[in-house]
This record gives C-alpha cells, sequence and structure tokens, in this order.
C-alpha cells in the first residue's frame, strides 16, 4: 500500500511565543496508521503544534518533515470549526468537500454525524456542538492520508464521541495517521505526546 | 463546475447574498457622498461640472476601501480561513474568487451607478461613458491592491485604520488616472491612452495581487 510510506519526523522542534517557550527539543516519529494524542495543559501549545505540522505557523525552529511520495493529503480541523453562520449546514460541507477534493455523499456524511433534517438549516441557528459536527461531517467523505484535528471532541455529546472514536480507529486501520489534541483517549493502542510547562526562557 | 473556483466563488456569492447589508452599504455611502457635495459647495452647474470627476472618484476608492475590512474577517474568525489555506490547492485559487466575487458585488455596481450620479453632478452626457469606462476599469484594481491590505491586516483587531494607511497610498495611480480621463473627456480631449493606462494598472494588479494576497494571507495566519 502506498501509504505505508508516508511518514512524519519532527526534530529539535521549538517554538517561541510572545518571549516564552512553547516547547523545546520536541521530537517524534509518526506513521501512517498511527493516532496520536497530544495532551498539555491549556497554553502548553497544542494549537501551535499542529498548526506548524499543517504549514499554518512558519515561526519555529527545527525540523518538521513528512516523508511522503507527494505532498501529505492531509485533513486539518482547527480549533474554529469553519463554518460560516450564514451558509447551510449543507452549504458548508459542501463547499469544504470541493475545496479539499474531498468527494463523497454530503448528506449521508452530514447523517453521519446525527445532523439529518438540519441539513437546509442556517448555521446560525445551529448549536456548538452541532456545527463542530457540520466541521467533522468531512472525516465521513472520502479518506485521506493524514487526519490532523484540534480538540474535535468539544462540545460533542456523549453518543457522537463514541462515533467519532469509532471513526478514527476504522480510519488509522485503513492506514490514515491521525493526530488530535484532547483529553479524550480514543483506545489503548494510541501513542501520547505530552507537551510539557517549559521553564521561562 | 465543481471545482475549487467555481465551489467558492458560488459561495461567495450566496454569502453576500445572504447579507446584502454588506454589498448595500458602500453603494449608499457612494450615493450619499456625491449627492452631499451640491448641497455643500453651491449648485452652480460650472463649478460642479469642475469637480465632478474628483468627487466621483474620490467617492467610489472611499466606498470600495469601506468594503474592504470585512472581506476576510468573517473567514478568518469562524475558521474558514484556515481551511482556504490548507485545502489541497493553491490558496491563489479560491483567492481569486473571493476577489472576483467581491468586484462582482461591490466594483460592478458602482460603476452601472457612477453615470447616474455624473449626470447629477452635471457632467456633460458625452463624458458619462468615460466616466462608467474609467470605473469599471479602475475598481477591480482597487479591489486588489485593498485586498493585500484586508490580507496583512486581518489579524489583527482594529486593523481598518492601518489598511487605510497601507493601501491609500498605492491606490493614488488609480485615482489620477481615473480622474483624469473623465476629466479629459470633459475638455474633448483624447482618453483612449489615459484608459489604457488604467487597464494597465488593473492588468498588474490581476497578475500579481491575488498572489500577494494569498502571501499575505498566510502571513497573517503564521501569527
Amino acid at each position: 500500500m502506498s501509504c505505508d510510506s508516508l511518514r512524519l519526523t519532527v526534530r529539535q522542534l521549538q517554538c517561541e511565543r510572545d518571549e516564552r517557550v512553547l516547547f523545546r527539543d520536541l521530537a517524534f516519529q509518526a506513521s501512517a496508521g498511527e493516532i496520536w494524542q497530544i495532551t498539555g495543559a491549556n497554553g502548553a501549545g497544542k494549537t501551535t503544534l499542529l498548526r506548524i505540522l499543517v504549514g499554518l505557523h512558519g515561526f519555529y525552529e527545527g525540523e518538521v518533515r513528512w516523508h511522503s511520495p507527494l505532498a501529505p493529503d492531509l485533513l486539518y480541523l482547527g480549533h474554529q470549526p469553519g463554518v460560516r453562520e450564514e451558509l447551510t449546514a449543507r452549504e458548508n460541507l459542501r463547499f469544504s468537500a470541493a475545496l479539499n477534493n474531498q468527494p463523497g455523499d454530503v448528506d449521508a456524511a452530514l447523517d453521519a454525524v446525527d445532523l439529518y433534517g438540519f441539513e437546509d438549516v442556517p448555521a446560525a441557528h445551529l448549536s456548538a456542538g452541532q456545527k463542530r459536527r457540520v466541521a467533522l461531517a468531512r472525516l465521513w467523505l472520502a479518506p485521506k492520508k493524514v487526519w490532523i484535528l484540534d480538540e474535535p471532541y468539544t462540545a460533542i455529546d456523549q453518543n457522537g464521541v463514541a462515533r467519532l472514536d469509532q471513526r478514527i480507529r476504522d480510519a488509522a486501520g485503513n492506514g490514515t495517521l491521525v493526530l488530535y489534541t484532547s483529553h479524550h483517549r480514543v483506545g489503548d493502542d494510541v501513542r501520547r505526546l505530552h507537551l510539557g510547562a517549559e521553564a521561562p526562557a | 463546475m465543481n471545482g475549487p473556483w467555481w465551489a467558492t466563488l458560488r459561495r461567495e456569492l450566496t454569502l453576500i447574498w445572504r447579507s446584502p447589508a454588506d454589498m448595500v452599504q458602500p453603494l449608499f455611502f457612494f450615493m450619499v457622498v456625491v449627492s452631499l457635495f451640491p448641497l455643500g459647495l453651491s449648485p452652480k452647474p460650472e463649478l460642479l461640472a469642475l469637480v465632478a470627476p474628483g468627487v466621483v472618484w474620490v467617492a467610489a476608492l472611499l466606498a470600495v476601501m469601506l468594503s474592504l475590512d470585512g472581506l476576510f474577517r468573517r473567514d478568518q474568525e469562524s475558521g474558514a480561513l484556515d481551511q482556504m489555506l490548507t485545502a489541497p490547492v493553491v490558496s491563489v485559487l479560491p483567492v481569486s474568487a473571493k476577489l472576483l466575487a467581491h468586484w462582482l458585488l461591490t466594483g460592478l455596481p458602482l460603476a452601472l451607478l457612477a453615470p447616474l450620479l455624473g449626470y447629477m453632478m452635471q457632467l456633460p452626457v458625452p463624458a458619462l461613458a468615460t466616466l462608467t469606462y474609467s470605473v469599471l476599469l479602475g475598481t477591480p484594481t482597487l479591489t486588489v491592491i485593498g485586498a493585500i491590505g484586508a490580507a496583512l491586516t486581518v489579524g489583527l483587531n482594529r486593523g481598518g485604520i492601518l489598511l487605510a494607511l497601507l493601501i491609500l497610498p498605492l491606490y493614488v495611480p488609480v485615482l489620477v488616472f481615473g480622474a483624469g480621463v473623465v476629466r479629459a473627456a470633459v475638455d474633448g480631449s483624447p482618453t483612449q491612452g489615459l484608459l489604457a493606462v488604467l487597464g494597465a494598472l488593473l492588468a498588474l494588479a490581476l497578475s500579481l495581487g491575488p498572489l500577494a494576497v494569498a502571501m499575505g494571507l498566510r502571513i497573517s495566519a503564521g501569527d
């Protein structure tokens, strides 16, 4: 399988923010099919680490390398769900599917995240959890090789958590590398990366 | 028809359609500012015709600037901007679709309104066509240049003033040639040369602008 060759190597990664060292000498190697949980206290730099990995944050020292035949085919769900309130759930999802070149049945994906019947409701009328679900529905569209999820469990109810756990394990089983930040543990075989508090610079 | 570019264009048009205030506000501003001049100056036709090219152009320029602050802000706040920057397409694609949608719903209506306001300002009828052409050619340049500033200031809380400081100097050539070509038409001098300069500015803005906007968004996102 071609995705077996996908690897992410992080070496001596250091990031400073507002004169404060977020993390230093961070090193890990992740490969296809693994699930990585990134933990740490609030403000430890979890979101910044994920933004560095997807290439949104460029102010760091050290090395981040994706070993893959092509540019990594990644799916990033940020801290904000990326859902515009003026658009309906379906319009939001259809746009991100087109933008990310992710074909798939949009309505079935919304159904999978329990938004059946809310497809045509403007996102302004959805709850915080439902907005998060609109963003999460992308996980049910065409597969990607890397999932980078920033606090995907925020505002999700118990039923949704179980379903998301299952989805993440299935994706990893199919060779997707999943990195997520949360205090929730998806399963026993999850690798953990803890961002500890650093002494002030 | 379902590629990233078309999808972004359709999304942007839908978004502006759903909150029409964003589109109406610059047009209303344009109309109000221009129609206040006869009241404030004097209703003498000769005087109005003299200042009309400058007044209409300055008002159009400020109207475009007024509409720019929100161009990327809501996408940034909702996280949709990060989605556009991490998507597996070059960011120039969604950015250029956004710019086109913005121009279609601000620059184009401004150009359609311009002859009406020019007529009100006592511009001679033959010059009205030139006014329309100049605004048609000039507003896309204003949109693109302004979007560069909007991209660089999107992360800032009170970016409005900084945005104006950044882009107003870059707007000067468009204003000079835009108002200049209308004045030439009023005087009966040839206008093709000046219109061609506006066209050249537009070509420059279109070729390099979207790239600069995409880079600016990346810089803002990285902070």
